[in-house]
């Protein structure tokens, strides 16, 4: 049972990275064609604020404060009782709170298929197609040395 | 003392109705979207996220329009504005490693896993101006090259193996990261801290104090390990999930200087380092600061603080641009009182100085009568 609930929690935390690197725009776009419900009690938010931005010293060194990044976040409640939460980066108070009822949709077992299926799957494939086209146009620009010969051996 | 006078009511309100005319510009003229200023003038975009300390394209490209193109005027409106937002709380460091990576450089070696990507760079550009993009020519689709995705670990990592450069910097276990929005500044300061004043320190100061250090002010051989530029994911622990919430990415350039260090009685000879990390991609504001941060760990190495880039209360204290542009700027603000009050003593000492003046004359004239 607890390795099922560390799956659970991986699988979700991965749909909420999801939600949270697409657009609004595509999350909204999916949303409709996907006719998913989107009744929700507002608990929290959606609310704008900062996070501060931690690297390290050295790259893996001790943690330090680099800056500040705009964050929104939102928290549902559905009929059925799922609580559902957004974080993501910028101030799209649209996209935070269908990502908050997204997460409480994914949480209903008789809802989680269709979330994945209409919503989650086309917004990762969209993510990792622009990932990857990204990887290949810098790959592009990878120097390969070559040795010049000079002279006669 | 301070006395309040007023008036200038209307002069000011009719400045600002000027202002925002002058900054529309000709009404003929399209009026800039901020989309076009984020994709078209995304390192001005990058450079006012990272002095103004505040990550948000379109907020930062709005500052942009609002001060007609003024960085640092730009770089204060964001700073003002993340006073209004409530925190959420501290990220959990970013790893630089796994950086979705988009240029990535190194002098030091040229064969490296991951090899040189020399990403959209400006150098080997000849730095001629090209009539045709003002002429709004259309643009080509950039070239692609399937490969296998590489690990790309940081140039520092394969130094290390060998024990010839000192480890990523360490803090005590039990250090708290400080954090200079919440705290004054107090010298001398945790390289953690100056870490974090470099990072939103002005770019043109950062670069003129590593070019001094270049130059032989505080001179220490520096060689840059690696520069990487690229989206990093960040986490938040919240206390509501059981699990780091992941927000999204943000693009930072990073780089890793290496400098030659003799060794002292303290430590054996090995290369040193410098470190910079910054918001956007800004290769010379992150070498600027790796080399403002060698510079500034001269006591830690047992060096001569000799010159200003060694001096951590000045460069720390005078790195903040909109610090610095406050109380420059402020001298043009009405000091009518302080001034008359400086103009009387100025009178009052001439008057003293010209009746000794006479006095000794007169005494010179008796004496010669004499």
């Amino acid at each position: 049972m607890r390795g099922q609930e560390a799956r659970d929690q991986a699988q979700r935390k991965a749909v909420m990275a999801t939600l949270a690197q697409s657009t609004g725009d595509d999350i909204v776009r999916l949303w409709n064609e996907a006719g998913l419900p989107s009744e929700a009690e507002l608990l929290r938010g959606p609310e704008t604020g900062l996070v501060t931005v931690r690297g390290r010293i050295g790259g893996g060194g001790a943690p330090f404060n680099v800056g500040e990044a705009t964050v929104t976040r939102a928290t549902v409640r559905l009929a059925s009782g799922q609580v559902g939460h957004c974080y993501a980066l910028g101030r799209d108070r649209q996209k935070a709170k269908l990502a908050a009822i997204a997460d409480a949709l994914w949480q209903d077992p008789a809802l989680r298929r269709e979330v994945e299926t209409k919503l989650i799957a086309p917004l990762q494939a969209a993510l990792a197609s622009a990932r990857e086209r990204r990887r290949a146009e810098t790959a592009a620009t990878k120097v390969d040395f070559f040795t010049m010969v000079r002279g006669e051996d | 003392m301070y006395v309040a006078v007023k008036g200038g009511e209307a002069a000011i309100a009719n400045a600002h109705a000027l202002l925002a005319d002058r900054r529309r510009g000709d009404r003929s003229v399209p009026a800039l979207r901020l989309d076009q200023i984020v994709e078209q003038l995304a390192l001005g975009v990058d450079r006012v996220m990272s002095e103004g300390s505040l990550y948000d394209r379109e907020l930062a490209a709005l500052a942009i329009v609002q001060a007609r193109g003024d960085m640092i005027e730009a770089i204060f409106l964001v700073r003002a504005y993340r006073t209004t937002l409530p925190r959420f709380g501290y990220t959990k460091a970013i790893d630089t490693g796994a950086m979705l990576v988009e240029r990535r450089v190194s002098a030091t070696y040229k064969d490296l896993p991951g090899g040189q990507l020399l990403g959209p760079t400006f150098d080997y550009t000849h730095r001629l101006l090209d009539p045709e993009l003002a002429a709004g020519r259309d643009v080509a689709e950039p070239q692609q090259r399937a490969s296998e995705a590489e690990a790309m670990p940081r140039v520092s990592a394969i130094l290390a193996r060998e024990g010839l450069i000192e480890p990523d910097g360490d803090m005590p276990q039990d250090h708290v990261p400080g954090d200079i929005t919440r705290e004054p500044l107090e010298f001398p300061m945790a390289r953690d801290i100056r870490l974090q004043a470099l990072s939103r320190g002005d770019e043109g100061f950062l670069l003129a104090l590593g070019y001094s250090t270049q130059r032989g002010y505080a001179r220490n051989h520096p060689f840059v390990g690696e520069v990487r530029i690229g989206e990093v994911e960040l986490e938040l622990d919240v206390a509501e999930l059981p699990f780091a919430v992941p927000l999204g990415s943000v693009r930072v350039t990073e780089c890793q200087m290496v400098n030659q260090f003799k060794g002292s009685a303290k430590a054996p000879p090995q290369f040193t380092r410098g470190y910079g990390l910054v918001f956007g991609q800004s290769e010379r504001k992150a070498m600027a600061m790796a080399l403002c941060d060698r510079a500034l760990r001269a006591s830690e190495f047992g060096e001569d603080v000799v010159a200003a880039a060694q001096d951590e209360e000045f460069v720390i204290s005078h790195s903040d641009n909109v610090q610095a542009t406050g109380f420059v700027e402020h001298l043009k603000l009405p000091h009518y009182v302080d001034f008359q009050a400086e103009l009387d003593l100025v009178r009052r000492m001439r008057a003293e100085h010209d009746a000794r003046e006479n006095a000794g004359k007169a005494e010179e004239k008796r004496e010669a009568a004499e």
